[in-house]
C-alpha cells in the first residue's frame, strides 16, 4: 500500500501507465520525478520515498537520479523559477550585467527565493538562442535580447 | 541557391501543419522509401555522403549500416532523434524543431524503416518548450494521417513515435548518456564498443541521429544522392545550417552550401564586427572546438577542411571573439561550463576540469603564475581523446589548447601585470 501523502492516486496511476511500456519499472524514474514536480513544484524527501515504493526501488536509488538532473529541484522553489543563461555567447553579450540587475531587483542571489515566494533565481547553460543573447527563461517563457531596462516589465508579468 | 531545410519555414513563429507540409512535397520521400528495401534506403543515404550534423560528423548511412538486420536479431529496435541541443553557441536545431517538425518526423520514419526499428523517440531538451508543442502536434497529425502506427500508408511497416523531454544536463546530448537518461538513470555515458547500433536502448540496436541530420533525409530520398552531393561547395554533400553569435552586426542562422568559406559567414551574412570591435578569433563549431584566427578566414567550412586547419566543424555555429573581450575570461566561462557539466564518472574529467577552471580564474584575477601555463598545457594532454570516458573533457580542452597557442601573450600579460588588461 503506497503511502500517498505527497503523490496523489491520479499521479500514481499516471506513473504506472508509463512503466507499462518499459521493460522494467525503474525506467519510469525520471518521468515520475517530472510528474511530481509538475504538480508540487519540487521533489521532497517524502516524495522520493513514495516514488521509491511505486517503482520498487530504494529511496537512495531514486535520489541518485533526482539529484543528478539540474532541473529536478530537491529543495523548495518559488512560484516562478528564473533561469538566466550564463554560457559563452550570453556572457560575451553581457549576461553578468543582467544577472546583477536581477539580483538587485529581487534582492536575492543565485539559488535563493524571494521573501514573497514569487521568484527563485538560478543559472542555466546555453538556451540555444545565441543570436538573441542575453537570454533567460521564466517558468516556460523564453525572454531574449535582454537589457537591464526591459527587466521590470518582464518581472511584472509574473504575479 | 537551394535551401531544402529552411525554405518553407515561416517567420511568424508558427510551424508547418501537415497539410502545409504535404503541399510542398512533404512525405514524398517516405513514399519513395517504402517502395524500396530497408537496405536500399540505407545505401542511398550512404551514397549521399551525409555526415552527422550533431558535432561528430560521422557518416549517417554508415552508422545505419551497422545495425544488425534480418529475422534473427534483438528486437525491438529503436530510432531516436537527438534534440538535446545544448552545445554553447549552437541554436540551429531549435529552428528546425520549431519551424518544420514534420520534416524531422518524416526523416525519422525513413530512418526507422531503414533499420527496421519499431519505436522512435524525439529526445528534446527541457528548455525547448515551443518545440515540444510543435513536435507533439505534428506527431498527432502524423498518426491521424497514417504516417505513424501500424501498416503506415498501406505498407507492412509499423512504427510508433513519441516525444521524450529531458530534465537538464549537457551530457544528455552524448548519445550513450542520452540512452541512460531514457532508461531512467543518471546520464553517465557508456563504454564504447559496444556502440548503440548494436547495443543501445535497453540493450537493443538503436540509432541516435541529430535533428539537422535527420531533416535532410526526406530530401535525399525524394531527390536522390547525386542531387544532395551537388548542393555543397566541396565534396561532402548537402547544405549546412550555419550560425554566428558574439559581437557581430547580424547574429543569426543561414542555410548555405556545406563548404562555404568562414570569411563569407563572418563578413557577408553576419555583417562583420559591430562598430568599434575588431575580429580576434572564432570557435567555428560551438564551445568544444579549437579557435581559428585571421589566418584561417578563407577556410571552407566543411568537416575535412576545418579539420585540416586544426579545428572541428562541430555544429557549424560560430562563436566570435572580439578584441574588447578578454580571452582568459572567455576561457574561464567555457571551462566553468564544462566543469559544471561533467557527469563525474571518470577521474580525469571530474577532477581535471574544476582544476582547470580554478587556474583560469586565478589568472583572470591577477593571481596567476607562469607555471600555471605549464599546468594548463599538461591538462590539455591529460584530458586528451582516449584518456577520458567520453568526449566531454577532450572537447573542453579544444578551446583551451588553441587559446594557449594563439593568445599566449594575453595569458602572460595577466600574469606579469597581476591584473586583467581588459578590466575597466
Amino acid at each position: 500500500m503506497i503511502a500517498g501523502k505527497i503523490i496523489s492516486a491520479e499521479e500514481i496511476k499516471e506513473i504506472q501507465d508509463i512503466y507499462k511500456h518499459f521493460p522494467n519499472k525503474s525506467a519510469a524514474c525520471i518521468e515520475g520525478l517530472k510528474i511530481i514536480q509538475k504538480n508540487h513544484r519540487w521533489v521532497s524527501d517524502d516524495a522520493v520515498k513514495e516514488l521509491a515504493e511505486i517503482l520498487d526501488m530504494s529511496p537512495d536509488a531514486i535520489d541518485s537520479v533526482a539529484t543528478y538532473y539540474s532541473l529536478i529541484f530537491r529543495r523548495p522553489v518559488g512560484k516562478h523559477v528564473v533561469l538566466v543563461c550564463n554560457s559563452v555567447s550570453c556572457w560575451i553579450l553581457g549576461c553578468e550585467k543582467i544577472a546583477n540587475s536581477l539580483k538587485d531587483k529581487l534582492a536575492i542571489g543565485y539559488g535563493e527565493t524571494t521573501a514573497d515566494d514569487r521568484f527563485t533565481l538560478l543559472t542555466i547553460p546555453c538556451l540555444g538562442t545565441c543570436d538573441h543573447a542575453p537570454a533567460m527563461i521564466i517558468g516556460e517563457d523564453l525572454h531574449r535580447d535582454l537589457t537591464s531596462e526591459k527587466l521590470d516589465d518582464i518581472l511584472k508579468l509574473y504575479k | 541557391m537551394e535551401k531544402p531545410l529552411t525554405q518553407h519555414i515561416k517567420n511568424d513563429n508558427t510551424w508547418l501543419s501537415l497539410k502545409e507540409y504535404e503541399k510542398v512535397g512533404g512525405y514524398e520521400g517516405l513514399r519513395k522509401a517504402l517502395k524500396l528495401s530497408s537496405e536500399e534506403v540505407t545505401k542511398i543515404v550512404k551514397d549521399s555522403g551525409l555526415k552527422g550534423r550533431g558535432g561528430a560528423g560521422f557518416s549517417t548511412g554508415t552508422k545505419w549500416s551497422f545495425v544488425p538486420m534480418g529475422d534473427d536479431v534483438p528486437t525491438p529496435k529503436y530510432f531516436i532523434a537527438n534534440g538535446d541541443e545544448m552545445e554553447p553557441g549552437s541554436f540551429k536545431d531549435r529552428l528546425l524543431l520549431e519551424g518544420n517538425p514534420h520534416q524531422l518526423i518524416e526523416g525519422m520514419i525513413i530512418g526507422a524503416y531503414a533499420i527496421q526499428a519499431r519505436y522512435s523517440y524525439v529526445f528534446l531538451r527541457w528548455a525547448y518548450h515551443h518545440a515540444a508543442k510543435a513536435i507533439s502536434s505534428a506527431i498527432q497529425e502524423a498518426y491521424q494521417a497514417g504516417y505513424l502506427g501500424r501498416n503506415i500508408i498501406g505498407s507492412e511497416f509499423h512504427i510508433d513515435m513519441s516525444l521524450h523531454t529531458s530534465v537538464g544536463r549537457y551530457i544528455c546530448g552524448e548519445e550513450t548518456a542520452l540512452l541512460n537518461c531514457m532508461e531512467g538513470k543518471r546520464a553517465n555515458p557508456r563504454t564504447k564498443p559496444p556502440f548503440p547500433v548494436v547495443s543501445g536502448l535497453f540493450g537493443k540496436p538503436t540509432v541516435v541521429n541529430n535533428v539537422e541530420t535527420l531533416s535532410n533525409i526526406p530530401h535525399i530520398l525524394n531527390k536522390g544522392a547525386e542531387w544532395f552531393k551537388g548542393l555543397s561547395k566541396t565534396d561532402e554533400g548537402g547544405t549546412k545550417l550555419y550560425g554566428a553569435s558574439g559581437r557581430v552586426k547580424k547574429p543569426g542562422l543561414w542555410e548555405l552550401p556545406l563548404g562555404t568559406p568562414l570569411r563569407e559567414l563572418l563578413e557577408v551574412h553576419a555583417g562583420g564586427m559591430q562598430d568599434g570591435y575588431k575580429f580576434k578569433g572564432v570557435l567555428p563549431g560551438g564551445a568544444s572546438t579549437d579557435f581559428l584566427t585571421e589566418e584561417h578566414l578563407d577556410v571552407a567550412m566543411d568537416f575535412a577542411n576545418v579539420g585540416k586547419a586544426g579545428s572541428r566543424l562541430g555544429t557549424g555555429t560560430i562563436i566570435v571573439l572580439d578584441d574588447k573581450t578578454c580571452p582568459v575570461a572567455m576561457l574561464r566561462n567555457l571551462e566553468q561550463f564544462f566543469a559544471q557539466e561533467s557527469c563525474g564518472w571518470c577521474t580525469p574529467c571530474r577532477e581535471g576540469l574544476p582544476w582547470t577552471a580554478k587556474i583560469l580564474d586565478a589568472i583572470e584575477k591577477g593571481k596567476g603564475k607562469m607555471e600555471d601555463l605549464d599546468i594548463l598545457a599538461f591538462q590539455t594532454h591529460y584530458m586528451a581523446p582516449g584518456n577520458t570516458f567520453c568526449a566531454l573533457a577532450p572537447g573542453a580542452m579544444e578551446p583551451l589548447q588553441s587559446a594557449l597557442k594563439y593568445f599566449r601573450t594575453d595569458f602572460e600579460k595577466h600574469i606579469h601585470e597581476h591584473n586583467c588588461p581588459w578590466e575597466q
